[in-house]
């Protein structure tokens, strides 16, 4: 790792202060520092959010869930309001990476980083969350650009973000028997406004919504629905792992069983 | 430099240390507690395993600086007047190793899988949870006997000091 200056602000305010161009934040570090110590990423400076407490915790607002962008994964997968909310938020939490990356992990950084393989960017796409910035409010749609982009901009930090209370949610992923991450990840939900499918681990351009299997789910939000569903190759990755026709079956897979797991 | 302060093992510790210092590097270098080994050292094989805090988290994926005032535990920091934690005693009990070197964080994440999951842990619970460490000896055999020993070690032991 290559030699950096180290801030660690008490407040929002005074992070965006000390970012500039060659400063990056850190949240629970669980990329950026493997990161860095392959020299992958070389920031001058750190800004560490880890003392801002007004970026942790979990409360429930009328019908949305709303966690702050420190927010450890185990905190998320542990808490009463999110297992009786929205338990398929719990469960995918609980499922990043392992224990000690949970207890570090946080979903501000996941959703800042925007792995194209991370987990939470399908639960913000088919929750339809928003993503509450120091700036702005932003709608999931418009927050995911590409591969590790996002649209966040110059100073600009993701304070929390709010989850919409679904009627019905689960999520299904297939590891990647080596990395552990997601080689496809689907998230299921229903909606007053519909069914909504979104993809993680399978895109070119990252996390995306199948709008083929939204339309045969709104119609019947049944495993049963999907029965001759396919979806095509054409945007998926191929690499070591899996093709892009390996990658649409799987979606089209994890998406059936996502919806049965759904009840 | 930082000058950085921590309880470690119930004792305070403070070194002036770079800002790139890892936490692991702060224990075995700064303050030579050499039983936290480093692995891969790209945060999959949980051989750097500490408490930080009463959590485990891999300290070969943390900034010292980051954890000012923070509670760590080692393996070190485990046996109390000579005698073993039961865990460390269930992993001797079963020779839940060979050659030792992903033992320290097996039995730091043993631990905090107790401390979450309670003391009636399964076989699938627990191969679940040793998701995150990593050995390349045994087989996972025994390291899952010895955990399952080890909680219900750690129960009854609570249960007696709870009624001392």
């Amino acid at each position: 790792m290559y030699a950096f200056t180290y801030h660690q602000p008490n407040d929002v305010a005074a992070a965006v202060a000390l970012l500039d161009e060659d400063a990056k934040l850190l949240a629970g570090g669980q990329t950026l520092l493997p990161t860095m110590k392959q020299r992958l990423a070389s920031p001058a400076s750190i800004v560490d959010l880890g003392k801002i407490g007004e970026l942790s915790g979990i409360s429930r607002e009328g019908e949305t869930i709303v966690i702050g962008a420190m927010t450890r994964h185990a905190d998320v997968a542990a808490n009463a309001a999110v297992h009786q909310a929205i338990p398929a938020l719990a469960a995918l939490a609980g499922g990043i990476g392992d224990p000690h990356v949970r207890n570090r992990g946080t979903i501000g950084g996941s959703l800042a980083n925007n792995d194209p393989a991370a987990d939470y960017p399908a639960a913000v796409l088919a929750l339809g969350a928003t993503i509450v910035t120091n700036k702005r409010e932003l709608a999931a749609e418009a927050f995911f650009h590409g591969l590790f982009e996002t649209a966040l901009g110059e100073g600009e930090i993701i304070v929390k973000v709010r989850f919409p209370i679904p009627q019905k949610a689960a999520y299904q992923k297939f590891r990647n028997p080596a990395s552990r991450f997601a080689l496809v990840g689907v998230f299921v939900t229903q909606t007053k406004g519909g069914a909504r499918v979104a993809v993680t681990g399978a895109g070119a351009s990252g996390v995306f919504r199948v709008n083929a299997l939204e339309a045969a789910l709104g119609a019947s939000f049944a495993a049963a629905a999907l029965k001759d569903a396919t979806v095509p190759a054409e945007g998926l990755n191929t690499d070591m792992h899996a093709d892009a026709a390996y990658r649409a079956h799987l979606i089209v897979v994890l998406a059936r069983r996502a919806v049965a797991a759904a009840g | 430099m930082i000058h950085v302060s921590m309880i470690v093992n119930g004792k305070a510790a403070s070194a002036d240390v770079d800002s790139r210092t890892l936490l692991v590097q702060f224990l075995r270098e700064n303050l030579r507690l050499t039983g936290t080994h480093v692995g891969c050292d790209t945060s999959q094989c949980g051989a750097c395993v500490v408490h930080v805090d009463g959590r485990a988290i891999k300290s070969c994926t943390a900034l010292a600086v980051s954890l000012e005032g923070a509670e760590v535990t080692t393996i070190e920091g485990l046996a109390k007047g000579g005698k073993l934690h039961p865990m460390q005693q269930a992993f001797q009990d079963n020779h839940g190793l060979q050659c030792g070197f992903c033992t320290p964080g097996m039995i730091m994440s043993a631990i905090d899988m107790v401390n979450r999951k309670g003391s009636h842990l399964d076989e699938h619970t627990i191969r679940e949870e040793l998701d995150g460490n990593i050995c390349r000896c045994t087989g996972y055999h025994n390291i899952v006997k010895s955990v399952a020993q080890g909680a219900r070690e750690m129960a009854t032991a609570g249960a007696a000091k709870a009624a001392e």
